[in-house]
């Protein structure tokens, strides 16, 4: 742990450690699921979890739930990514890779734009 | 700062330790390791998660909130396999999610306002970040640069916090003394020496939130000039010893603690010191000797601590709580803490509660609470549906307080005036059942036992009424034994050096204030109206719940039943020893106890 040197400091130090707990706390409003069934993990499933959860650390995002799922059902299309902002429909992707991911949780996480062509279903 | 997905709480329950709690947290970090999941889960150790005698060892994962128990190696592997690797909740091995509860601190009532214990369950003692998120050491930050000693000790003596140790002694004032003493060297100690039975918040703060003891002393050392503290802690908490010590690390590490804090100048550090199990080392001048590594005995006061304390130099000396509520204080400022509380108390004060109450724990209200509001609404009345009788207020030398003064709204005063004091802020409810002169017996012996035995008012004194005690509970107590209690009880608290004798005939004292014919029952009617002296009780068998199904016989471990099978059985008064055990072997409730 540095040395926190000056009450500058320490008021950043308290922005970092909110966000960290709200997180814990499950205060999340968006929820971003990774279906991670055995189809899913075999088709690079894990690399694209991975990838969300670096965008996120990255960015600094606080309000954000990022879940593991089961098979999502989506035959062929693994890895699968969900987005569900509050009181909106789900948002479904289909094949994403972690370059993908990132796309996604820029343009549509942040941004609020649906990535059109991923989509499988809205 | 990293960024989990997941959030593991591994149940360290000492039950569930003992069931292998630390062998499955191994293990799960072992597979998580080799599943390549250490950086994307956290694991945090908490005290407790469900019940850890059928459920332990236990975990609990967020954000999903499954609750996986009665873990073995073994399932864990399976686990992290599922949960972790794939993503799929395992039924097998969860309990039914449900309010988990932790029956030391339950959730706040209407009538709580919670300053002190805010933060208990919500912040991780072992993480400083937490405390840091909640506006941690922002006071001290604030202390520090914005203002000067004289303004700390003024601030703190226009909230007019006073001493949760019990005395209610002003803070501020007791800050102003040890700052304005001379002195080249200056200490600030914390005691954390909480001996009354059944009190225990002391230990909850320092186990759940060690960062505010630490943030306080060290805003109250700059305020008196002192660069160097100790933490008086009972060896009997060994959890909050070393949360203690880890959260003092981590400060240290951050350099919260230590040289030029803050970039300031201002140098303070700090240690915690066990005590070895003395009662009596609550007491300031003798929690001194035993940090100086002399035996804990008390000494005369003046000169008291502020000019005279430890190792000879000034030494200021709060308890836990008082510390706790300081950083709270100068965060939020004097408007917000005058507002809780009564005309000379102000701001919260924690409460144990304990006995025959529906919901015991640790409770904090306002000062001027009533007793009815505590017990009634926030501790839910009392148990089994039974009446209230008193409550024992202050731990050991507290008094006992009747029904009469239940609506008495609860500060330092008012508790001084109705005959017993604040203490440590220890409640022990009574019901209908409880005996009064037991009662006091119980108390006797304690701190007859908790003496150190340096002065002989305390020392002969708490033994003698003791023993008057005994002799009225066994029913041999004589009509004159009532005026001596009352003659010991004056001298006692005349004539003792420290609190501890000046306190200890409280009990006696208030039960014979207001529970005199109980007194009188037992001596001149042999009679234990509450059926708790054994002496003054017999067991008999009701013949008209009896069945004659011999199972008290065959129990009584001394053979004073005796019938026939089917037929009314008899106790045999001179042969029974009145253990109770065919009470509670009785499935026909024909035990009767007169």
């Amino acid at each position: 742990m540095p040395t926190i040197r000056s009450i500058e400091e320490l008021k950043n130090l308290r922005k970092e450690a909110q966000k960290v707990k709200e997180m814990r706390n499950q205060t999340g409003k968006i929820q971003v699921i990774v279906g991670m069934g055995t189809i899913g993990i075999a088709s690079g499933a894990r690399e694209t979890l991975k990838a969300i959860l670096n965008f996120i650390e990255e960015k600094q995002l606080a309000d954000i739930i990022l879940r593991q799922t089961g098979d999502l059902g989506f035959t062929g299309q693994d890895p699968v990514v969900k987005v569900i902002f509050p009181d909106e429909h789900e948002v479904v992707y289909g094949k994403v890779n972690p370059d993908q991911a990132r796309k996604i949780m820029q343009e549509h996480v942040i941004d609020g734009d649906v990535v059109q062509e991923l989509l499988i279903r809205e | 700062m990293a960024y989990y997905r997941s959030t593991i709480l591994v149940s360290m329950d000492p039950i569930c330790v003992d069931k292998g709690a630390v062998q499955v947290k191994e293990e799960l970090i072992a597979e998580l390791k080799s599943q390549n999941l250490l950086d994307e889960v956290q694991l945090i150790d908490t005290p407790r998660l469900g019940e850890p005698e059928t459920e332990g060892p236990d975990i609990l994962v967020y954000p999903e909130g499954s609750h996986y128990i009665a873990l073995t190696p073994e399932s864990v592997r399976l686990i992290v396999q599922e949960h972790f690797v794939k993503g799929r909740q395992l039924d097998h091995y969860t309990a039914k999610m449900r309010d988990l509860a932790d029956d030391e601190v339950r959730p706040p009532k209407d009538k709580e306002i919670r300053i002190i214990l805010e933060h208990i369950g919500n912040n991780d003692p072992r993480n400083v970040n937490d405390y840091i998120a909640t506006d941690g050491y922002q006071a001290l930050a604030k202390v520090l640069t914005e203002m000067t000693q004289d303004e700390v000790i003024q601030m703190i003596l226009d909230s007019k916090l006073r001493g949760r140790g019990g005395a209610g002694f002003p803070t501020g004032l007791k800050w102003r003394f040890a700052h304005q003493a001379p002195g080249s060297q200056k200490y600030m100690v914390c005691n954390a020496d909480e001996g009354d039975p059944g009190a225990f918040m002391n230990r909850k703060v320092l186990e759940c939130d060690p960062h505010a003891v630490i943030e306080g002393m060290a805003i109250g050392a700059y305020a008196i000039g002192a660069n160097q503290g100790y933490v008086y802690c009972r060896a009997e908490y060994p959890i909050a010893v070393s949360t203690l010590n880890i959260a003092i690390q981590q400060a240290r590490e951050y350099g919260l603690l230590g040289e030029n804090i803050l970039g300031t100048g201002f140098s303070f550090d700090m240690e915690v010191r066990m005590g070895a199990g003395a009662f009596v080392c609550g007491e300031e001048t003798a929690l001194i000797a035993s940090i100086e590594g002399n035996r804990g005995e008390p000494r005369v006061r003046p000169p008291f601590p502020a000019t005279k304390g430890l190792w000879g130099m000034p030494t200021n000396i709060n308890n836990v709580e008082t510390y706790a509520t300081v950083p709270k204080i100068i965060h939020n400022g004097l408007d917000w803490y005058t507002s809780m509380g009564t005309e000379k108390s102000k701001g919260t004060k924690t409460f144990a509660l304990a006995g025959d109450v529906v919901n015991t724990g640790l409770i904090e209200v306002p000062f001027g609470t009533t007793l009815r509001e505590i017990i009634f609404e926030i501790g839910g009345g009392i148990k089994n549906g039974k009446a209230y009788k008193a409550v024992q207020t202050g731990g050991p030398m507290g008094g006992c307080l009747p029904e009469k003064y239940l609506d008495l709204a609860v500060d330092y005063e008012t508790l001084g005036a109705a005959g017993s004091i604040m203490g440590s802020g220890g409640m022990i409810v009574m019901d209908e059942e409880t005996c009064m002169v037991d009662i006091a017996r119980f108390f006797m012996e304690f701190t007859q036992e908790e003496s150190c035995g340096k002065c002989i008012p305390c020392r002969v004194g708490t033994r003698r009424i003791l023993e008057i005690l005994e002799r009225i509970c066994a029913g041999e107590g004589k009509a004159s034994d009532i005026p001596m209690l009352r003659m010991l009880c004056k001298e006692i608290i005349q004539d003792s050096l420290c609190g501890l004798g000046q306190g200890a005939p409280n009990p006696v004292i208030s039960t014979l204030e207001h529970f005199l014919d109980e007194y009188e029952e037992h001596i001149f009617e042999h009679r234990c109206r509450a059926k708790v002296c054994r002496n003054l009780i017999k067991f008999e068998i009701s013949a008209e719940n009896c069945t004659g199904c011999t199972v008290c016989a065959r129990n009584c471990p001394v053979s004073a039943i005796s019938g026939e099978r089917k037929l009314t059985h008899v106790i045999d008064q001179d042969i029974c020893i009145k253990c109770g055990i065919c009470q509670q072997v009785c499935n026909f409730d024909a035990v009767m106890v007169n």
